[in-house]
Order: C-alpha cells, then structure tokens, then sequence
C-alpha cells in the first residue's frame, strides 16, 4: 500500500510540507553542513540557524556541555546577521527542494519585526520560525516567550508586516505554557512550535566552576522528551492552529509519538549532531509505521492518542 | 572530500601504557584523501554518551584502508572503547575539519613536529606525509613521565631527530618541551603542535619569537563535528570560528594567544 500513503502536511497560510518532518533551528546549520549523510529533499523542510538584524558574534567558549541522555548549549544566537543571509546564504539554499523556514530572533521588537519584513520578500522561504524563547541571550529572546503580554506584543508587531507562514516557537521556562500558546495564537500565528530547550545548568565539581561560560544553558536530547510530549499534548488540546513538536527525537517511533500527542509536524534536533542523517530515517521509519497500521493518512495519526 | 557515516571493525586494541591504547580500525571503503590534522567522530553509545567524541587521525593506510587512533582513557567514551574486542565494530563519522598544512612551501626544509601526552597522535600521519613531500621532519615529544611516551618506534622509523623531554627525567632531557636545550638557538623552518593548552601556548609563543612559522590543533568542546551547533568556537582574529570544520588546524598568527 506504500504506493497510497499520503504525508503531507498543510500548516495553513500556503505552507504545507511533503511529510512532518523538520529538522530544528540550531542543530542542522544551513543544510548544507548535512549534504554529504542525506538528501534534504526527502524532508518536509529546515529550519535554519537563528537569524538576527545585526551580526552577533554569540557567548563566549565554553558553550556546551554534555548531560545524561542530552546536552546543554550556550551559542547565544551567533549569526552573521539578516542581510548576510540574503545576500550570501539565502542563494546557495533557495532551489533546495524541500521547504526552508528561517528562524528570527531579536533583542528588541523592532529587530524582529525589520528582520520578518526583510525575510518576506524572499520568494523561496514561505514561512519564518519565530524565536521568542531563546534562553541564551541577555535581552529579548526569551524575555518575550515567558510572558504571555510580552509574546502577544512581539506576535503582533511581527504579524503586522508578515504575511505569509509564521510559527512562532513557544519556551517551555513557564508556568503554563498553555496560556502563552493562546496568546500568540490570539494574534494571529499560524502555527506553534514547542518546545525550545529547557534552562539548566552543569557545574564541574572538580575546578567548582559552571562548565559553560554563561553559568546557565539550554538543556536539549532524549532527557526533555517526557516534558516536551506533555507540553505537546496541552497545547494542541486548547488551541485552534497547528502544532510542531519537538524534544529529545531521536527515531520514527518518538516522531509518532509526538504526531499522536496532537503535533502535525515534528522537528528534530540535537539527535541530529549523534546521527547526521537521522532525519531522513525518520521520514521513511514513519513510512514503515504507516504501511504496518495500515495508516494511509498521516492525518489519521495526529493527535490519535487513545487515552481512555 | 566527501564526510560519511561508517562502521568500521576493530582488528586490533593494543594497551600502551595505563591509560593510552591504540585502535586499528578497518573501513569498509578506502578514504579518496585523509590530511594529517583531520578527525573522526566516534559513538559510544553503550557507554552511556550521548554525543559523538571527536579523536584526531593517527595514522591512515589506504589499502588496505585503515584507520589508527591513539586514544587516553579520561571519560565514558574513551574507556568504553579501550574494551573492544577484535571484530566489534565502532560507529565513525568522518574524516572531519582542515588539517595541517603540508606543503613544502609552509614546511620547509626542516620542520619540527611537537607534541604533548596524547597530543603526539597527529604527528605521526603529519610526519609521513612530509616525508612524502620531501621532508624529513623532526620530532620534539614531551610527557609526565617514560611511560607517557608512546610509538617512540614509530616516530624514530622515519628517520629524522626524535628528542625527548620528560617532567621527571626519565627519558631524555628533565623537563616541558619548551625547556629542551634544541630550543635554545633553534633552526628550524616551521613548527607544528598538538597537544594540552598550556603546551600549545608555550610553544607558540617560542615560535614567535623565533620567528618560525606554526600550526596549532586544537580540542574545544564538539557537539556535532560538522559545523552545526557552533559550539567548539575558538576566538580568533577574525572573530569565533567553530575548530571542527574551520580547524582543529589554525596558524598559530590567526589566534588569540600572543
């Protein structure tokens, strides 16, 4: 029946993807770094590294640190800057066949929304991520994400002069994530992605020092899956657009898990430095799922849950 | 050349000392060109890592296509791997970053090769390849102690100098490498280092002022290997550059360390 699956995802607004997987912001570069483990254009689409108004050289070293069953990281947005990407970047990855969505960050909502309206003319990138709840930069970032009157705002600015596709990436550093995701939605996101890294910290006994140059990071891997999965799961239950879920994938089946949980599309993303061809064998391990529940729509799966 | 992701199989594990081993690993398929400085990403998965740990490239054959890997038990990783058997097969990504500079334009007549602890893995492929080029390089290789001085056979092989510090006298002159008396007044045409920071450092500042050109390998912390996550940056003079793609191999002049 293989010949009959059907995995493609409309996420509203004029974008829709091949199938839900997505490779995240930060663990996949431009793409173009992972050429030589996969074919990009088996995936439902990239997102590329966190894009800023200004160049930002990012923290200092060190700004990694592993931990069980996941990693704490500290770049701290390092990025040429918007211009640099259409100018030098957007060329080399605009006639990748598959979707390309660009992350944006700000310290300021006049940074977002200048770089979003930048980033609109561009043809090939049908959608923008936008980034409110980075938990590595000193000013704005995740400032905007962990409240719901400060994401709303940026929402709104950003949506004003945004038209097509904007997923805005909700922090999971709150107390209720459910009534940050209704007030992003209330001003009119198109998509919500979840969740960005959980703030943590790694300390070395020895030297007794922080391990990474901001004392505090961002916690990523198979150790935030439970925590991401249940956010998921809250989310889509209360709001009306769709939901890309990601935290800790590492294979097809914690893909489906996430699809089950009410995510249309899943991103992966620290799994993806362990095994750089990952994402693509997650594409045809959800593949394989489907043809074994004999699921010919990928539709059918997202939010499936049986929890009675 | 083109990176991927393989299984190769150990043929053999030899202990070197209490804490070094070296690996002889069989690629399925032949590299089409492995440069001195480059590295591999090795899983060890069972050991409980999450991520990949970065080993640099002690040496390669072509065919048939091997790898060798000179490797320190300091964590999970590298003490899992020192239990592998002949047969088992390790999970490698590679060969990864931009390697020393072989020419001989940058080499010149007589370089000197220098290395610390399990530093020196590097410079026994580096030292090969020169000699092909031309070049008989010569070897300064330091250590806490004899016993940390490892594949001395195989660096006095090709036929250059070999000199020896040691912290405790043990073998060859008493001290770090920047102490031995060939420093004094040295004539060589390019240095090149690897080995623990402080090392590096000293080196390069002897190299400077000397006036001897130099190449440095680095060790930041790696998450991806690949230029991804931008976490292994070194700051350098033209801002942070991630060591794994841009490096590990840096002129020592692009630095920081002067």
């Amino acid at each position: 029946m293989s010949k009959d699956i059907n995995m493609t995802v409309d996420l509203g607004n004029n974008f829709s993807l091949k199938n839900p997987v997505l490779t995240a912001s930060g663990t996949f570069g431009y793409g173009t770094e992972y050429q030589d483990f996969l074919d990009l254009s088996t995936l439902g689409g990239i997102v590329v590294k966190g894009t800023t108004w200004s160049p930002r050289e990012g923290n200092p070293y060190p700004r990694m640190a592993e931990t069980p069953a996941g990693m704490l990281n500290a770049v701290g947005l390092q990025n040429k800057g918007v211009h640099y990407f259409v100018k030098h970047i957007y060329p080399q990855i605009k006639d990748y066949l598959t979707q390309v969505i660009v992350n944006v960050s700000g310290s300021t909502i006049e940074d977002y929304v200048r770089t979003a309206e930048l980033l609109s003319i561009l043809d090939h990138i049908p959608a923008i991520e936008l980034n409110i709840s980075c938990p590595n930069v000193k000013e704005g970032g995740m400032a905007f994400g962990v409240t719901a009157g400060g994401a709303s705002e940026v929402v709104r600015a950003v949506r004003a002069v945004y038209p097509k596709h904007l997923m805005v990436k909700l922090s999971p550093n709150v107390t209720d994530i459910t009534e940050i995701a209704r007030a992003v939605e209330a001003e009119g996101a198109d998509s919500l992605s979840l969740i960005n890294t959980i703030l943590g910290m790694a300390i070395d006994a020895e030297r007794r020092k922080p391990i990474l140059s901001t004392i505090t990071g961002g916690l990523s891997g198979p150790c935030i899956k439970p925590v991401a999965l249940r956010m998921v799961w809250q989310v889509a239950k209360v709001v009306h657009i769709p939901v890309i879920g990601m935290g800790g994938i590492t294979s097809a089946t914690d893909a489906i898990e996430f699809l089950l949980a009410g995510a249309s599309a899943i991103q992966v993303g620290c799994y993806n430095f362990v095994d750089p061809s990952i994402s693509q064998k997650i594409v045809s391990g959800i593949k394989d799922y489907m043809n074994r529940h004999q699921v010919e729509d990928i539709s059918a799966l997202i939010g499936g849950l049986t929890t009675r | 050349m083109k990176k991927e992701i393989l299984q190769g199989t150990i043929l053999s594990n030899t202990p070197l000392n209490e804490s070094y081993y070296q690996l002889e690993v069989a690629l399925p398929t032949p590299w089409e060109e492995v440069n001195p400085g480059q590295f591999v990403q090795l899983l060890a998965r069972e050991s409980g890592a999450f991520l990949r740990r970065p080993i640099s490239i002690c040496d390669y054959n072509a065919a048939p296509a091997k790898l060798f890997l000179l490797i320190q038990q300091v964590g999970k990783g590298s003490r899992y791997w020192a239990t592998l058997k002949t047969g088992s097969t390790l999970d490698i990504v590679g060969p990864l970053g931009h390697g020393f500079t072989c020419t001989p334009h940058f080499a010149g007549p007589k370089p000197l090769l220098v290395g610390g602890g399990v530093g020196i893995a590097p410079l026994l492929y580096l030292g090969k390849q020169l000699l092909r080029n031309g070049i008989v390089p010569s070897f300064l290789l330091g250590g806490r102690t004899r016993l940390l001085l490892v594949l001395q056979e195989q660096f006095e092989a090709l036929g250059g100098d070999v000199f020896y510090t040691t912290e405790d006298g043990s073998l060859g002159e008493k001290g770090v490498v920047t102490d031995h008396s060939i420093c004094t007044h040295p004539s060589y045409s390019s240095v090149y280092t690897c080995g623990p920071l402080p090392m590096m450092q000293n080196v390069t500042k002897w190299a400077h002022i000397h006036e001897i050109p130099s190449e440095v390998s680095l060790e930041n912390r790696m998450a991806c290997g690949i230029g991804a996550c931008l976490c292994c940056v070194e700051d350098t003079q033209e801002g942070n550059k991630c060591i794994c793609t841009e490096g590990p191999v840096f002129r020592t002049e692009q630095l920081r360390w002067l």
